[in-house]
C-alpha cells in the first residue's frame, strides 16, 4: 500500500513535477520565440510587413474589431454556425448509424455509396449549397453538416457493430425485443464511441462552417478571412486566423468536459 | 411429468461450405429440482441443446416442451447464465441485477425490493451502487446469478458458467451456487466439459457424442442425491469411480 510517502518517493514526485513544468515553460517560450522573431523580422525589413503582417499589427486589428462591437459579432456567428451544424450532424449521424444498425439490408445497399460519399472532399458540395439554399446562414450550416455527418455514421455504425454480441445474447435470453436491445444494450455502449465521434466532428463542423462563411457569409471569421485576403488586410486575415485558433481549442475542450462527465464512474 | 422435455430433438445450420447437423435425435427428460449436467467435447452442440431450450433456437426437427408446453422463444420460466457474467460496465451492481425485470417489464418495487434483499443475502450487501469493474470475478458472478434469478424462473440454464474463473474462485462459486439453487428448489441443466465439476453438482451426468451430438449415456449420481455438497461429493470414495466411467466414454469418441 502507499502508507508513508518515502523520500525516494517524494523524490521521484519532485522529477516528475519538474519535468512535467520544463515541457510547460518550453510551450510556452516557443509560442512567444515565434511571435518576438515574426515582430523582429518586420520591424528589420527582413520580411516585408504589408505581406506577412506582424503581432502588433494583429493586435491592433483585432483591439479595432473589439472597439467596433464587429469582434463579436463574427466570433458569435462562427461559433453558433458550427455548434448548430456539429450538433445537427451528430444528431443525424446518429439517426443513420441507428438505421444502418436495424436494417442489415440497408447497411448492405448502402454502404458503397457511404464510402463513395466518405472519400469525395465534401468542400466541393459548397457551390450546390449556396445554389440551392442561398448566401445565407442554412447554407453555412448545410456545409458544416455535410462535412461532419458522414464520419460520425460511420464510427457510431462500425461501434454499434463491434458491441460484444454476448452482451446482446445476454439480453435476448431475457425475450428483449429489437428495440429494447438498442435503448438497453447497443446505445449505452457505444457511448464511448459517440464521444470518440463528438471529438472528430466538432473539428470537421468547424471547417465546415469556415469554408460555408468563404462561400455564402457576410460574417464569421471565414468571412473576415475572405474580405481581409481581397482588400490585402493582412493583419485582418491573421488576426482571424488566431481567433479561429482559440475558438476551435474551446470547442474541443468542451468536448473533452463532457467526456470527463459522461465516462465518469465506468471504467473501459 | 417432466418439467423440461425433448422429443427427438435434432438442429442443422448451413454455411457457405455446407449442412451442418449440430444435434441428432436428442431425447431428454428433466424432472423437477433435478440438477443434470451435460458433458462433451467442444463442439459436440451442448451450447446449442442450451439455446434450443431457452427458446433462442428453435429446433430443425422434434419439439422442446417446458412444464408440457412447447418452447416459442425466450421464457420468463427459463433462466440462462452464460459463460461470463457480461455484466453491462454502465450500469450500477443493482441495475444489471434488475436488467431481465425491466426486459421482461416486471419491474416492481416488490421485484426491486427482492433482488436488494437477494444482494444482501448474498454477500453483495453494500455494492448496489458499484460498477462491475469493482468487483472480483466472484462477486460479479454472483450479481449474474442473482439477475438470472430475479425474473423467478424455475428451470436454470448454465453454459460453462464457471469457466472464466480461475481453479480456486471456481470450486468457491459452485460451492456456492448449488447451495442457493438448492435453497431456492430450482431446475438445473448446466454445460460443462469438466468432468468433475459435472459429477460434483448434478444428480445425472448426460455424456454427449462428438458432432452431431446426440445422447451416449447417462450416470445417476449418487452423492447428490444424499445431499452432499460439491466439495464435500469431490472427496467421496465413489467420486473417482464415476469420473474414470465418464472420462473414458469421452475419451472412446476422440
Amino acid at each position: 500500500m502507499h502508507s508513508k510517502t518515502s523520500a525516494e518517493h517524494l523524490a521521484y514526485l519532485r522529477q516528475l513535477k519538474r519535468r512535467q513544468l520544463i515541457i510547460r515553460l518550453s510551450q510556452g517560450l516557443l509560442l512567444i520565440g515565434i511571435f518576438a522573431l515574426w515582430e523582429l523580422a518586420a520591424r528589420l525589413g527582413w520580411i516585408n510587413a504589408f505581406v506577412f503582417s506582424q503581432p502588433t499589427r494583429v493586435w491592433n486589428a483585432a483591439v479595432r474589431l473589439a472597439r467596433q462591437g464587429e469582434l463579436w459579432k463574427h466570433l458569435g456567428w462562427t461559433v453558433g454556425e458550427t455548434v448548430i451544424g456539429f450538433t445537427a450532424g451528430t444528431l443525424l449521424g446518429i439517426i443513420i448509424a441507428i438505421i444502418l444498425w436495424w436494417s442489415d439490408f440497408v447497411s448492405r445497399v448502402l454502404d458503397p455509396y457511404i464510402v463513395v460519399l466518405e472519400s469525395i472532399p465534401k468542400v466541393a458540395l459548397g457551390p450546390i449549397f449556396v445554389v440551392w439554399l442561398g448566401t445565407n446562414m442554412t447554407a453555412v450550416i448545410a456545409m458544416a453538416v455535410a462535412v461532419s455527418v458522414i464520419v460520425t455514421v460511420m464510427m457510431m455504425h462500425t461501434g454499434f457493430k463491434e458491441v460484444d454480441p454476448n452482451k446482446i445474447k445476454l439480453a435476448r435470453t431475457f425475450g428483449a425485443t429489437k428495440l429494447q436491445i438498442l435503448t438497453k444494450v447497443i446505445i449505452p455502449a457505444s457511448v464511448p464511441t459517440m464521444i470518440a465521434a463528438l471529438k472528430v466532428s466538432v473539428g470537421l463542423s468547424l471547417v465546415g462552417t469556415i469554408v460555408g462563411e468563404f462561400l455564402a457569409s457576410k460574417a464569421g471569421l471565414g468571412y473576415l478571412i475572405i474580405y481581409g485576403g481581397q482588400v490585402f488586410n493582412m493583419s485582418l486575415v491573421m488576426a482571424s486566423i488566431l481567433l479561429l485558433a482559440i475558438v476551435s481549442v474551446i470547442l474541443y475542450y468542451f468536448v473533452s468536459k463532457l467526456e470527463e462527465r459522461v465516462v465518469r464512474g465506468r471504467d473501459y | 411429468m417432466a418439467l423440461v422435455e425433448l422429443r427427438n430433438v435434432g438442429l442443422k445450420y448451413h454455411t457457405l461450405e455446407g449442412e451442418i447437423t449440430a444435434l441428432e435425435n436428442v431425447n431428454l427428460r428433466v424432472e423437477e429440482e433435478e440438477f443434470v449436467s451435460i458433458v462433451g467435447q467442444s463442439g459436440c452442440g451442448k451450447s446449442t441443446l442450451l439455446s434450443l431450450i431457452s427458446g433462442l433456437l428453435k429446433p430443425t426437427t422434434g419439439e422442446v416442451l417446458i412444464g408440457g408446453e412447447p418452447v416459442q422463444g425466450p421464457s420468463p420460466k427459463v433462466g440462462y447464465m452464460l459463460q461470463q457474467d457480461y455484466l453491462y460496465e454502465w450500469r450500477t451492481i443493482l441495475d444489471n441485477a434488475l436488467l431481465g425485470l425491466e426486459i421482461r417489464r416486471m419491474k416492481t418495487p416488490e421485484r426491486v425490493q427482492e433482488v436488494k434483499q437477494m444482494l444482501q443475502d448474498y454477500g453483495l450487501g453494500g455494492f448496489e451502487s458499484y460498477y462491475p469493474n469493482q468487483l472480483s470475478g466472484g462477486m460479479r458472478q454472483r450479481v449474474a446469478l442473482i439477475r438470472t434469478l430475479a425474473v423467478q424462473p424455475n428451470v436454470l440454464l448454465l453454459d460453462e458458467p464457471f469457466s472464466a474463473l480461475d481453479y480456486q474462485n471456481r470450486l468457491a462459486v459452485g460451492e456456492e451456487v448449488v447451495r442457493i439453487l438448492r435453497e431456492r428448489r430450482k431446475t438445473v441443466i448446466m454445460v460443462t466439459h469438466d468432468i468433475s465439476e459435472a459429477i460434483s453438482m448434478a444428480n445425472r451426468v448426460i455424456v454427449l457424442t462428438p458432432r452431431p451430438g446426440t445422447i451416449k449415456s447417462e450416470h445417476r449420481i449418487r452423492m447428490c442425491d444424499e445431499g452432499l455438497t460439491p466439495l464435500q461429493t469431490r472427496e467421496h470414495p465413489e467420486f473417482r469411480r464415476y469420473f474414470t466411467a465418464i472420462w473414458k466414454e469421452l475419451n472412446v469418441n476422440a
